[in-house]
């Protein structure tokens, strides 16, 4: 079950929350890591479109995955581009193991930087970021045993 | 394919300029466009008479700040030019894309000669708060409010608003993959300041070391300081004319042989299929696919450096090397300099002389075709010539053959 780290949340900025992209910021509260998904052909779909890619079909809905993904590259980041992040802090991108093709980009947490290595396991852990217009959960990645 | 539909062959480009270049220049935006473009104009041979099209890359744009100095509309109107045809835009196939849009509307007739321009002024939009005051939420005055949306929703929430990291994740996946180094990158760098050196224009010109290559900072693994481009203030222009009109003009046509525009995957800087490449992999097969020109017939490339990565990238895309080889092919950087076998990035890139923003490197190929580069000169001017620009989902490219 993927933990909610609730403690020393850094400055974010937040996304602005629609129909479309709303499970995926908040579906957290519940530890889960949604996504739209096709519901002829099984297809996941990310970022969110309104039409399946495969199939052309728009009988879609959010289904949550396991949360376990793969590391497909990263970057250290050292420079200060905004307020808010402690540096360094690495930037991914991940894919997910349901499906290679479905990958975000996402920080990778909990792991020094040295240790970080392209392929490596991760999987989901989310950062809670109270908001008035619902409350946000970042899916972060962690690595994974 | 038959010879009649390559038909960006029936243009040339046929003359370049540029404003006056620097880090910060404090000049107005569409006063500093309208220099490159009279240049251009006045070294093709021609008059503001003659110009009938007017393309640009990204037309108007607010923001990011410093990222466009002038739309289509301001320069036709400012020099009164009648137009048969006229275009910006930001979803084309890099900057270069504005290059290939006038070569089709000059090859099918709408007009003859097409002023294109890139105008950019990110240094002076920098003020003195550096590179963070032009990223989104940058500069320390972030309203809590502030939401992000569309494209920017996807990297924001995760503190990655800066191409610096998108592509030093690609590069990351090419080392990975094929065992590339920073010691090997380090040569896009050092071969971009040694031409630099010698050109006037260039925003850095003191040596550098390979010791000071790696002793950089690190901004965005594995990319250190010197492996990013320097915002500066500057317009390029070229002139895109019908190559039977073009003869008896001043100088020699530099036809455009073929362009390469195809991407094969989303357009999408991390949700591209193969993350060890870029849209660039497209338009390097589709250029080769155009014309009975080979890489090994190329005697000079211009390829894009926003990043220095970016460079090894296009190299493999165009076939220049093999698939993975870009490091080894430019350690040591002897094949890659003025006078090795494949003189590259001679005006010393955006790296060192200044991020034009693609323009810079058609500016240049143009000028070394031309030999005119005073002294960075390649010896015997080439008549062969690659450029190409962009990196992400954004990427083009051109083959020139000097009449």
């Amino acid at each position: 079950m993927p933990d909610v780290e609730a403690t020393a949340v850094p400055f974010r900025i937040l996304p602005k929350l629609t129909d479309w992209n709303r499970d995926f910021w908040t579906a957290g509260a519940r530890g889960e890591l949604r996504f739209w998904r096709c519901q002829d052909c099984g297809f996941y779909i990310h970022p969110p479109q309104p039409i399946c890619p495969t199939c052309l079909s728009k009988n879609m809905k959010t289904e949550a995955v396991s949360g376990d993904a793969t590391l497909a590259t990263f970057s250290v980041n050292h420079q200060p581009w905004m307020p808010g992040p402690e540096l360094p802090y690495i930037v991914a991108i991940i894919e997910i193991v349901e499906q290679p093709s479905l990958r975000l980009t996402t920080n990778l947490v909990n792991c020094a930087p040295d240790d970080a290595r392209v392929e490596m396991p991760v999987r989901v852990t989310f950062e809670l970021h109270p908001d008035p217009d619902g409350d946000i959960y970042i899916p972060l990645f962690e690595p994974r045993a | 394919m038959d010879e009649n539909d390559i038909i960006e062959r029936r243009t040339c480009i046929s003359g370049v300029g540029q404003s006056d270049i620097g880090r910060r220049l404090f000049r107005d935006p569409l006063d500093l466009t309208l220099d490159g473009c009279i240049a251009a104009i006045e070294h093709a041979g021609l008059t503001t008479a003659d110009i009938d099209g007017v393309s640009t890359y990204p037309g108007p744009m607010g923001t990011p700040a410093g990222f466009s100095g002038a739309g289509a509309y301001d320069v036709m109107d400012a020099l009164r030019l009648k137009c048969g045809w006229y275009g910006s835009g930001l979803e084309t196939s890099g900057q270069l894309g504005s290059v290939i849009n006038a070569c089709l509307a000059v090859a099918s007739g709408l007009a003859n000669h097409v002023l294109c321009f890139r105008s950019v002024y990110e240094g002076s939009a920098q003020g003195a708060k550096g590179r963070a005051a032009v990223m989104p939420g940058g500069g320390g005055d972030v309203a809590s409010a502030f939401k992000a949306s569309g494209f920017m929703e996807w990297n924001l929430p995760f503190a990655a608003p800066s191409a610096a990291i998108w592509i030093g994740m690609f590069a990351q996946r090419h080392f990975h993959q094929y065992g590339t180094t920073r010691e090997q990158l380090a040569w896009i760098a050092l071969n971009a300041r040694r031409n630099a050196e010698v050109n006037p224009t260039a925003i850095y010109r003191d040596p550098m070391s390979f010791d000071d290559y790696m002793a950089a900072r690190m901004i965005s693994s594995p990319f250190c300081l010197y492996d990013c481009d320097v915002p500066c203030d500057g317009a390029t222009a070229v002139i895109v004319s019908r190559r039977d009109m073009a003869k008896d003009l001043r100088n020699p046509p530099l036809r455009v042989e073929a362009v390469g525009s195809r991407i094969d995957g989303r357009p999408s800087w991390d949700q591209f299929d193969d993350l060890s490449t870029m849209a660039n992999r497209g338009a390097g097969k589709q250029v080769w696919e155009r014309t009975e020109y080979k890489p090994a017939d190329v005697q000079m490339a211009q390829l894009y450096d926003g990043f220095s990565w970016l460079t090894m990238s296009w190299l493999e895309a165009l076939g220049l090397c093999g698939i993975g080889e870009s490091g080894p092919f430019i350690e040591g950087g002897t094949r890659i300099a003025r006078d090795g076998q494949l003189p590259l990035n001679t005006h010393g890139g955006q790296l060192s002389a200044g991020r034009l923003h693609g323009y810079g490197f058609l500016h240049e190929g143009a000028t070394q075709m031309w030999g005119e580069a005073g002294d960075r000169q390649i010896a015997k001017p080439p008549e062969v010539g690659m450029i190409a620009a962009g990196g992400g989902n954004t990427c083009g490219c051109l083959l020139l053959v000097r009449e």
